[in-house]
């Protein structure tokens, strides 16, 4: 186990390189500058800035600086955001994002799951159609809109919970149900047809004849099997969900990250791109990784590290 | 096997520990403003912004929200006033003016720092020099001082050729503690105006220096003048901060207003439920798809902008270069209708560069009282134009590209005006590619474009802002034109900035043989902007130029 994790920590770690190397050639080929007012400024003035941040100089060496600088952990400096460090942004806003996205998931799968296995169970019943319905919502709607009308109903005119902003726990309400609608469709659906499958097999049938209650058979032999096709479309989902939903975090004045990586793009923000991409694929590669490892934890016949020599 | 039997589980802990660890410090957001209760009579409001602030250091900031907390933390020498004109701040009376009226001598008034420290003239000249020095990467500094204040190209010049420069020999210069002396370089008609910018507001050279790069980096690092004081800023990536009033201010008592916190929404429509929910007094200004719903409602406040748009038609293209072809396109499309209907927030056609209500002239009338419309929609003259144009050429038909902006509206606007073109003159096609602001801006300094959406906001009211755009050499000229009449006009005006009858007599002719003439951009709209403001809020100020609100004169009512 500890063999395989340190090799694929350092197939992780060249995945990373390639990744920042491909997206600082990529970026270099956005046109326009990072700055604001270059609309304005002479060639002469746009000149003076370019030479100030280094942006005069030719791409490879531009990039040799930054893996340079990267090698020796730092990611420089934002330029929207007057020099501030990217560090210290990307520490900023990914705290925001990862509490809801984590809530989303927790709750999403929880529910995701417990509405699979009863659909399963009460099979072609007003449960089963009414769980479905309620995935296919939460599929088909997109989250935003779900946002847009509970800030309204629910914020605005009801006033139970806080129109927007991120002052304290009860402001996160609103924006992790919106997110959650996503995975509790996903996770439903996959339970669903999972356990339909499962609790058809021998083994099952095995234990309902010992006399195990339908509770403890959905739950302690089926959920097990079950579960893994969830788990594989979990991991993807949770990194889309920690690094960010755009709207989500505008609509609810969130100070997250998913917003920032894409006004980082459209007003060339050099390091912050490179910064959020890197993060973004690192979280990627370690969810990747847990994904695999878990593999193996639910189910033994997947073995991670080939059989013993 | 016990193992398997807590499989379960131990997947489960697994997967919440690595969500603990990646959350671990992540509650620190959570804390923060539960003083902001408002009964109706406190003087506290709450505002919204679409941005954060990049910076607070005024030889720096480039941004409308940068400059509106700037211009309600700090002043200059000259203010704007409730009409937008220019009335002293830190300038004891009127100062002197030399006989070439291009050296400018002012005494200041004593005014103080929040921190205690009198504003000197030496506050003055550090924060020029800083802001010219190209150490400091301003933007707006050499923007702003260039062909302005002496000295201050000529230092531009020598950092760009790497030779030596001296920032003492920028004109400004510290006669004692509270004489100034600035030089520019020519007669400035609006300098009043320049100086009321925030580029030119005063640093605590002290300060500044001891706090180095952290200057202005959070509210601790900040000193103020102004009516207010920056009571909290996390900084430049912070989505909430908030103004106290200064007590120490010269004019303090004046100010009625106690409190303002301000909060980053960056959806409009977020922005709208905000304001209804009762978590904004003011919002920032509403996308024009929102508009409509408020038509009517007295909670709108709707403030005509000196911005101008226009379709500049690139020189370099030979249909383009053809002056009948450009009457043609300059005439071809309904402009009123785009306003009213596709636009439909208050902004108006334009038929004109320099905007109205923008600057008044010596006779106390509006610059375009004389002037007038030069460009009006008519289809049938475009239509003659266009085959005129086309005879002369030797085409019947023609195709352009049309660059114009990716925002919803933009898309509109510029699909409405294709087509117009489209129906108005046979034989044309105009391709439209809607792109990005980098990429448009890209594209025009490049002169890599047919017609070109785009448009112009004023840092000084003053007609020659508009004006120099087209001058054969300007930067922001962007299409190639080059008219020797239109250079020698403007650089009659210039001579003549001493004597503002013929000063502003000599740009109107300008403005006419540009557009009359030449036909050198086609006008499309002057836009008005749109915000929501609470009845209870009064006194809230629209500026014409450098920021656009001034909170100073704001007062809460029952």
């Amino acid at each position: 186990m500890a063999r395989y994790i340190i090799k694929r920590f350092i197939y992780m770690l060249i995945t990373l390189f390639v990744i920042a190397s491909l997206t600082f050639f990529l970026m270099k080929l956005i046109p326009g500058t990072p700055f604001s007012t270059a609309g304005k400024l002479s060639p002469e003035q746009l000149q003076i800035m370019k030479e100030n941040y280094g942006l005069d100089q030719p791409v490879a060496v531009q990039y040799a600086q930054y893996i340079v600088g990267l090698l020796k952990g730092d990611l420089g400096i934002s330029f929207q955001f007057n020099n501030v460090p990217v560090t210290q942004l990307l520490l900023e806003r990914i705290q925001p994002s990862l509490v809801l996205g984590f809530q989303a998931i927790f709750f999403g799968t929880i529910i995701g799951i417990v509405l699979g296995v009863i659909s399963a169970l009460k099979q072609n019943t007003w449960i089963d159609y009414s769980s479905t319905f309620i995935a296919v919502l939460g599929k088909s709607i997109p989250n935003f809109v779900f946002a847009g009308v509970m800030q309204y109903y629910i914020g605005v005119k009801l006033g139970w919970l806080p129109v927007l902003f991120w002052k304290g726990w009860d402001y996160t309400i609103m924006p992790t149900i919106a997110l959650a609608m996503f995975p509790i469709a996903i996770t439903a659906r996959f339970m669903r047809t999972e356990m339909i499958d499962v609790l058809g097999s021998d083994y099952i049938t095995l234990a309902k004849a010992k006399g195990a209650s339908s509770f403890e058979v959905a739950f302690k032999h089926g959920l097990r099997n079950a579960l893994i096709p969830v788990i594989t479309v979990l991991g993807p989902l949770t990194v889309s969900l920690m690094t960010g939903s755009l709207v989500i975090e505008q609509i609810f004045a969130i100070p997250g990250i998913g917003e920032q990586f894409v006004k980082a793009i459209t007003v060339n923000d050099y390091s912050v791109i490179m910064g959020t991409t890197l993060l973004f694929s690192f979280m990627f590669v370690v969810i990747i990784l847990i994904v695999d490892i878990l593999y193996g934890v639910i189910d033994p016949r997947i073995r991670l590290s080939g059989g013993k020599k | 096997m016990k193992k398997s039997k807590y499989s379960l589980l131990l997947t489960l802990v697994l997967v919440l520990s690595v969500f603990l660890a990646a959350c671990s410090g992540g509650n620190n957001t959570d804390k923060k403003s539960d003083g902001a209760k408002t009964s109706n009579a406190a003087q506290e409001i709450k505002i919204l912004s679409k941005s954060e602030i990049p910076t607070l250091d005024s030889v720096k900031t480039t941004d409308e929200i940068g400059f509106n907390v700037l211009n309600s933390i700090n002043e200059g020498l000259y203010t704007q006033d409730k009409d937008g004109s220019s009335v002293p701040a830190l300038v004891d009376g009127e100062p002197e003016v030399s006989e070439d009226g291009k050296t400018v001598t002012f005494k200041l008034i004593d005014a103080k720092w929040s921190n205690g420290d009198p504003v000197t003239a030496q506050d003055f000249v550090f924060a020029w020099q800083r802001a010219i020095d190209p150490a400091t990467a301003s933007e707006y500094g050499p923007y702003m001082m260039n062909g302005k204040i002496a000295g201050a190209q000529e230092i531009t010049d020598a950092a760009v050729a790497k030779k030596d420069f001296d920032l003492n020999t920028l004109g400004i210069k510290a006669i004692d503690e509270k004489t100034l002396e600035v030089k520019f370089e020519k007669v400035l008609p609006y300098w009043k105006d320049l100086m009321a910018f925030p580029t030119f507001y005063p640093q605590n050279e002290k300060f500044v220096k001891e706090k180095g790069n952290a200057y202005a980096s959070n509210a601790e690092n900040l000193i103020s003048n102004g009516a207010f004081k920056l009571a909290a800023w996390k900084g430049p990536t912070a989505m909430e901060w908030t103004l106290e009033k200064n007590d120490t201010y010269r004019d303090a008592d004046a100010i009625t207003l106690k409190k303002i916190t301000f909060n980053v929404v960056k959806d409009n429509n977020a922005q709208v439920n905000a304001f209804e929910g009762g978590e904004a007094d003011i919002t920032d200004i509403l996308s024009s798809d929102l508009v409509p719903q408020y038509q009517g409602d007295e909670r709108m406040v709707s403030a005509l902008q000196p911005s101008v748009y226009w379709i500049k038609m690139n020189y370099k293209n030979k249909a383009l270069a053809n002056v009948n072809i450009r009457e043609a396109l300059a005439k071809a499309f309904n402009k009123e209708d785009l306003a009213a209907s596709i636009l439909n927030n208050g902004s108006i056609a334009a038929n004109y560069f320099v905007p109205d209500k923008f600057v008044t002239t010596p006779d106390g009338k509006d610059f375009r009282e004389k002037n007038g419309d030069l460009i009006v929609f008519n289809a049938d003259e475009a239509k003659a134009a266009w085959e005129k144009g086309l005879a002369e050429l030797g085409l019947d038909k023609l195709e352009l590209s049309y660059l114009g902006g990716d925002t919803d509206s933009a898309k509109k606007q510029d699909e409405y005006i294709v087509n117009q073109l489209e129906t108005n003159l046979p034989g044309l096609k105009v391709n439209l590619e809607s792109v990005p602001f980098a990429i448009r801006l890209d594209r025009a300094k490049a002169g890599n474009y047919d017609l070109l959406h785009s448009g112009w906001g004023p840092d000084y009211p003053d007609a020659m802002t508009f004006a120099d755009l087209w001058l054969t050499d300007s930067p922001n000229n962007e299409m190639s034109y080059s008219s020797a009449k239109y250079d020698g006009l403007i650089k009659k005006a210039e001579e003549a900035a001493a004597n503002p009858e013929e000063y502003v007599a000599t740009l109107q002719e300008a403005e006419r043989v540009f557009l009359a003439e030449d036909y050198g951009v086609a006008p499309t709209y002057q836009r008005a902007d749109n915000i929501l403001i609470s009845p209870k809020v009064k006194g809230l100020v629209a500026l014409p130029f450098g920021p656009n609100y001034s909170y100073k004169w704001i007062t809460v009512e029952e």
